[in-house]
């Protein structure tokens, strides 16, 4: 039994370095450095120890900014893209004909270029000397006032920030809850037919129930992925988003290491750490609330 | 509730794109199942019994002919509205609701005057839940429940809205061999006791006639024989009727009628009338074996099986279409068999003469 358990651990061996090195390690790293006033990489210097840098980032306008464009994205983005998603994939399982062409349009954003979906968005929104974009020339069409999107009030950019969060992060949901959908037993339907279900409590009594732990796999992925959205802000409104009051958490930390106001690595992991706790705490609910809601 | 079933027909659309020659599942079933009667659909997989259980649920609408129950016709009628309760092959059970919410279920979906109160309806699951002894597992989900017991609440909840007819398919496929046979005592039971018209669908033949108040053979979509499991078995109306049912198996010899005489191979085993001279083909029920010293079919002797109250003579025969030929004899005979050779008499109520070509059975009076 012994000798059994030090051989699991050297087969485990490969996995565990990578995960020190590459995890367990910057995560350490990170706290401490969150903790470090002023730490200087290049001289592996620092004042002292408080919690200073996340007072400053709490108190930085451009990381109160950050923060609220990103807690909009979520909140704005994660339920509407799931439902949006869940309705598409019951139309298209309820549907015979052209459901393959259907699936494929659907699935398109999933393999299409980034830079040739912001050319397309570009051609949408962005107002040019010679264009006000298609979206514009509708809303002229229709005797409303031209807006920039791109350049313009707070809730255009933020509109076309999550449309496009939506618009790309649909595919893939869309993908799996038709699966899902797929997956679930005909017997469940006929014997709900049988017994002369009406189709809107199929749908919540039985087709939900049955398809709620990919609905919660979606919703938990989709909170994480949205709280560290950065480059989709960066191909629609270029990379200065303090400018544009479009930064979001990730953006601000980026900037902190790198960018042209860069080189604050404590600033950055405070707000790393910052970041963190909310997904935790966010993924946390979500769990709580699963355990009452999510059947497998 | 009477049910009948005239001239139903089911095809199908193949499945190959290039023929369009469709198959038909059901072809032309004429018959009626008598009120409160519980009824084997039998035969071999892919013979249309689940299409016919589905045409008398309304699953499927049937390309032709109509279904009444009494003398209202329910061809048209979606499934909800003809009353029927439907136990499938895997239950169906709802993994996410207990046990009472399962059975619960098909009571919420009633709208109008036939809506009942809460109460009411909790009181309604419980009676049910009595009837197939699950009254104290309400609470339970069902994968927390054995094979038997999901099959109970399947039921159930089939039978909660007091169904005009109940319908199972392949209602005890999924259970091991001990529980089979309890589970369809309690299915003959809890018909009994509601006395609803149940129609259900098996491929075992035991299983059939063991229940049954009549049982319906099928074959390729046509309907071979209808009557009472011993009618059946005793006077089936064709080859493939005979050998579908029984266990031990009817054994089959090629044989000919020459001058009044049947004979297999080379030996001449029963004077019989009535018949012309022709080929025929011969079936002998494994009880229809007579042990007899110098008995006129002379069969080499395999080996024999004991059974405690019946041997079983295991023997081979040039003329029979198996390899081996299985008897079934009382053990008190087990003395007489030894040596290569057994002789036997056959017993003309258990021997059928049957058409070469068609299967048909040619009845014929033994001398």
């Amino acid at each position: 039994m012994e000798k059994n358990n030090n051989k699991a651990w050297l087969y485990l061996l490969p996995a565990l370095v990578f995960l020190a090195v590459f995890m367990v390690y910057p995560l350490i790293d990170v706290c401490i450095y969150s903790i470090e006033e002023g730490y200087n990489s290049a001289s592996q210097t620092f004042f002292g120890v408080g919690a200073y840098n996340y007072s400053y980032i709490l108190h930085d306008p451009y990381f109160l900014q950050a923060l609220k464009n990103t807690l909009i994205l979520v909140a704005v983005t994660v339920p509407l893209s799931t439902g949006i998603a869940l309705l598409i994939s019951v139309g298209l399982s309820s549907i015979d004909r052209l459901r393959n062409l259907y699936q494929t349009v659907y699935f398109l954003p999933y393999v299409t270029n980034t830079l040739a979906v912001g050319l397309v968005f570009m051609i949408l929104f962005k107002k040019t000397p010679y264009s006000d974009g298609l979206v514009n020339l509708c809303i002229s069409f229709f005797g409303g006032e031209a807006v920039d999107f791109i350049d313009g009030p707070y809730w255009a950019k933020m509109f076309v920030l999550c449309f496009y969060t939506i618009w790309i992060v649909m595919p893939f949901k869309i993908l799996i809850l038709t699966s899902a959908l797929a997956s679930v037993n005909p017997d469940y339907y006929s014997a709900a037919r049988v017994d002369g279900t009406p189709r809107w409590r199929i749908f919540t009594r039985i087709t939900l129930p049955m398809i709620s732990p990919m609905i919660f796999y979606l919703v938990i992925t989709g909170f994480i992925g949205a709280f560290k959205a950065y480059s989709d802000a960066v191909a629609l409104f270029g990379t200065n988003l303090n400018a544009a009051e479009m930064n979001t958490i990730v953006g601000y930390i980026y900037d902190m290491l790198y960018g042209d106001s860069g080189g604050f690595p404590s600033y950055a992991s405070a707000a790393a750490i910052v970041l963190f706790a909310i997904v935790l705490t966010v993924t946390c609910i979500n769990l709580l609330v699963s355990r009452r809601h999510v059947h497998y | 509730m009477k049910v009948v079933l005239k001239h139903l027909t089911k095809k199908f659309p193949s499945r190959n794109k290039k023929s369009h020659e469709e198959v038909v599942a059901v072809r032309d079933f004429d018959f009626e199942i008598p009120d409160g009667e519980l009824i084997g659909l039998l035969g071999p997989s892919g013979c249309g019994k689940s299409t016919t259980l589905n045409l008398i649920s309304g699953l499927q609408k049937p390309t032709e002919g109509r279904i009444l129950f009494g003398d209202e016709d329910v061809t048209d009628l979606p499934p909800e509205k003809r009353g029927v309760g439907l136990v499938f092959q895997n239950y169906a059970l709802y993994p996410h609701l207990t046990v009472l919410q399962n059975i619960l279920f098909p009571l919420e979906n009633l709208r109008g005057a036939e809506r009942m109160s809460k109460d009411e309806m909790k009181k309604k699951a419980y009676e049910i839940a009595r009837l197939v002894q699950i009254d104290s597992l309400m609470d339970r989900h069902p994968n927390e429940m054995s094979g038997g017991q999901q099959q109970r609440v399947a039921i159930a909840r089939a039978l909660v809205k007091r169904p005009r007819v109940l319908l199972l398919d392949e209602p005890l496929s999924n259970l091991d061999a001990r529980l089979r046979l309890q589970t369809r005592e309690e299915i003959r039971r809890i018909q009994r006791e509601t006395g609803i018209t149940t129609v259900f669908v098996t491929h075992d033949q035991d299983e059939a006639m063991s229940i049954s108040d009549r049982i319906v053979v099928m074959k390729d979509g046509v309907l071979q024989q209808i009557g009472r499991p011993q009618e059946v078995y005793d006077d089936p109306a064709n080859l493939f009727v005979a050998k579908f049912l029984g266990t031990p198996p009817i054994s089959v010899f090629s044989g000919r009628v020459q001058d009044g005489v049947l004979c297999v191979g080379r030996d001449a085993v029963l004077r019989v009338r009535g018949v012309g001279d022709r080929e025929v083909v011969v079936g002998v029920r494994p009880e229809g074996y007579v042990l007899r010293e110098g008995g006129p079919l002379c069969c080499r002797l395999v080996r024999v099986e004991v059974m405690g109250r019946d041997i079983s003579v295991v023997s081979a025969h040039d003329a029979a279409q198996s390899e081996t030929i299985r008897s079934i004899i009382s053990a008190e005979n087990i003395a007489s068999v030894h040596g290569a050779e057994v002789g036997f008499g056959l017993k003309p109520a258990k021997t059928y003469l049957f058409d070469p070509e068609t299967g048909e059975r040619i009845l014929f009076e033994a001398l």
